[in-house]
């Protein structure tokens, strides 16, 4: 079993493990630069240099990499348009930051061996609660208390309201919940099925005799699960920024 | 058995790591999340930074720019093909006139040249008329005459024939006679 690699390392949990690379400790509180960190400013390094030498020139007609650039502000900026209206704007370069973020966070985390910090509900739950922050922040900020009318959907008999707010209000409060979970469970569970089968297919070699048969079909399955978490990992980028759109339309428009 | 196998290499990891505690889920570890936190806001801080302050307000700019030098080079276009218009327009206005003028000018010629041949034939004609006259007046006194002689003529016939029958007759009797026998 231990033919080709550390044991340690077929463990499918073992990608998800913290380690500290740097020592940093503020009043007590362990501050750690970690792997996880490690691998987070990676992706923001990445992220700042593709779009500092994308937009670096600003030349009338782009090259391949300016276009790029482009096709991304073009694309985030029409699903915030779409999602948010004209005045959702506002928040786009909120939206644009967290869309690459998490996209460049999920890429980084499809290379081998390297750390996937949207894999850690830590990560997800802060950024989800940083959006609906933002919602309830800027929805009182702009509409007051009919910011409250998001509980209320006008047009509906009386009675109805009885049942229907405290709906609204769960549904609400559900939303950093789903929001981070998603993310956080389809990044885990994603590289976990990877690992496993992966492994599955060492393992089978390693077994020998009639197994050795079936261990390409492991491996197949391995190449698949790959090219499935590769759209997994850039639709939830997708999925997480849209409905930040979607829920920053609420702070917008609270009386549906 | 496949199955089996699967779970096993699932759970085999789990195994060495600790025999008889369960095994810690890192992401609900609690020990590593105080920093976490702390580069997340660090980190998602200065992309948010950079992104807000330096590289959308130039892909923005890249992209206004872009497209006001799509819409001046359109407009320039417009302007350049209202010009040509123009100029077509003004070419077609000179032909029409050169035409004109070229029109105006063959009438008048033709107008000068009628006029013209017209003096000329009627001048030639007042001139074929008094030669006419002249030809008819001369032709007149001609037949005047020429009777004046034939009547000499005749008397003088008359004379000769009259002779030969051996009868005299005076001048003024022939010529009474001639004037009745020629009326």
């Amino acid at each position: 079993m231990n033919l080709f690699m550390p044991s340690v390392a077929l463990d499918p949990i073992h990608q998800f493990k913290v380690t500290k690379w740097l020592d940093f400790n503020v009043g007590g509180i362990d501050l750690s630069f970690t792997n996880a960190s490690g691998f987070m400013a990676l992706g923001v390094i990445l992220t700042i240099a593709f779009f500092g030498v994308a937009a670096s020139k600003g030349q009338l007609v782009p090259s391949r990499l300016q276009s790029l650039a482009e096709i991304g502000y073009g694309f985030v900026a029409d699903m915030v348009r779409g999602a948010a209206g004209e005045e959702g704007l506002k928040f786009f370069p909120f939206v644009f930051t967290l869309f690459f973020f998490l996209f460049f966070a999920n890429m980084i985390g499809m290379v081998p061996y390297a750390f996937t910090t949207t894999s850690h509900i830590i990560v997800t739950g802060a950024l989800a609660l940083l959006v609906i922050s933002i919602v309830i922040g800027f929805g009182f900020y702009k509409n007051g208390f009919k910011f409250l009318k998001l509980f209320a959907p006008s047009g509906a008999p009386w009675p109805i309201y009885i049942i229907l707010i405290p709906i609204e209000i769960i549904s609400f409060f559900a939303r950093p919940l789903t929001l981070s979970l998603r993310l956080f469970a389809n990044m885990l569970a994603g590289h976990i099925m990877l690992k496993l089968f992966a492994g599955f297919a060492v393992g089978l070699i390693a077994a020998g005799g009639a197994y050795i048969i079936i261990a390409p079909f492991a491996f197949a399955m391995g190449v698949a699960l790959n090219a499935l978490e590769l759209l997994v990992a850039g639709l939830q980028a997708y999925v997480f920024a849209i409905l930040t759109c979607v829920y920053l339309n609420d702070a917008f428009h609270p009386a549906h | 058995m496949l199955i089996a196998l699967l779970a096993e290499t699932a759970a085999h990891g789990s195994e060495h790591l600790a025999e008889d505690t369960p095994p810690p889920f890192p992401p609900f570890e609690t020990w590593h999340m105080p920093s976490q936190l702390f580069w997340l806001a660090v980190l998602f801080g200065i992309l948010y930074l950079t992104m807000s302050r330096v590289i959308l307000p130039k892909l923005s700019d890249t992209l206004e720019k872009r497209s006001d030098r799509i819409a001046s080079d359109l407009d320039q276009a417009a302007r350049l093909n209202d010009q040509a218009t123009e100029a077509q327009q003004a070419l077609e206005l000179r032909i029409a006139q050169a035409k004109n003028k070229a029109r105006e000018t063959a009438d008048k010629a033709r107008a000068k040249m009628d006029a013209e041949m017209a003096a000329e034939t009627s001048r030639v004609d007042a001139e074929i008329e008094k030669k006419l006259d002249a030809a008819d007046e001369r032709i007149a006194s001609l037949r005047v005459e020429a009777m004046k002689n034939v009547e000499q003529i005749a008397i003088e016939t008359a004379d000769t024939i009259v002779g030969r029958f051996g009868v005299s007759a005076s001048k003024s009797e022939l010529k009474k006679a001639v004037t009745a026998a020629l009326e």
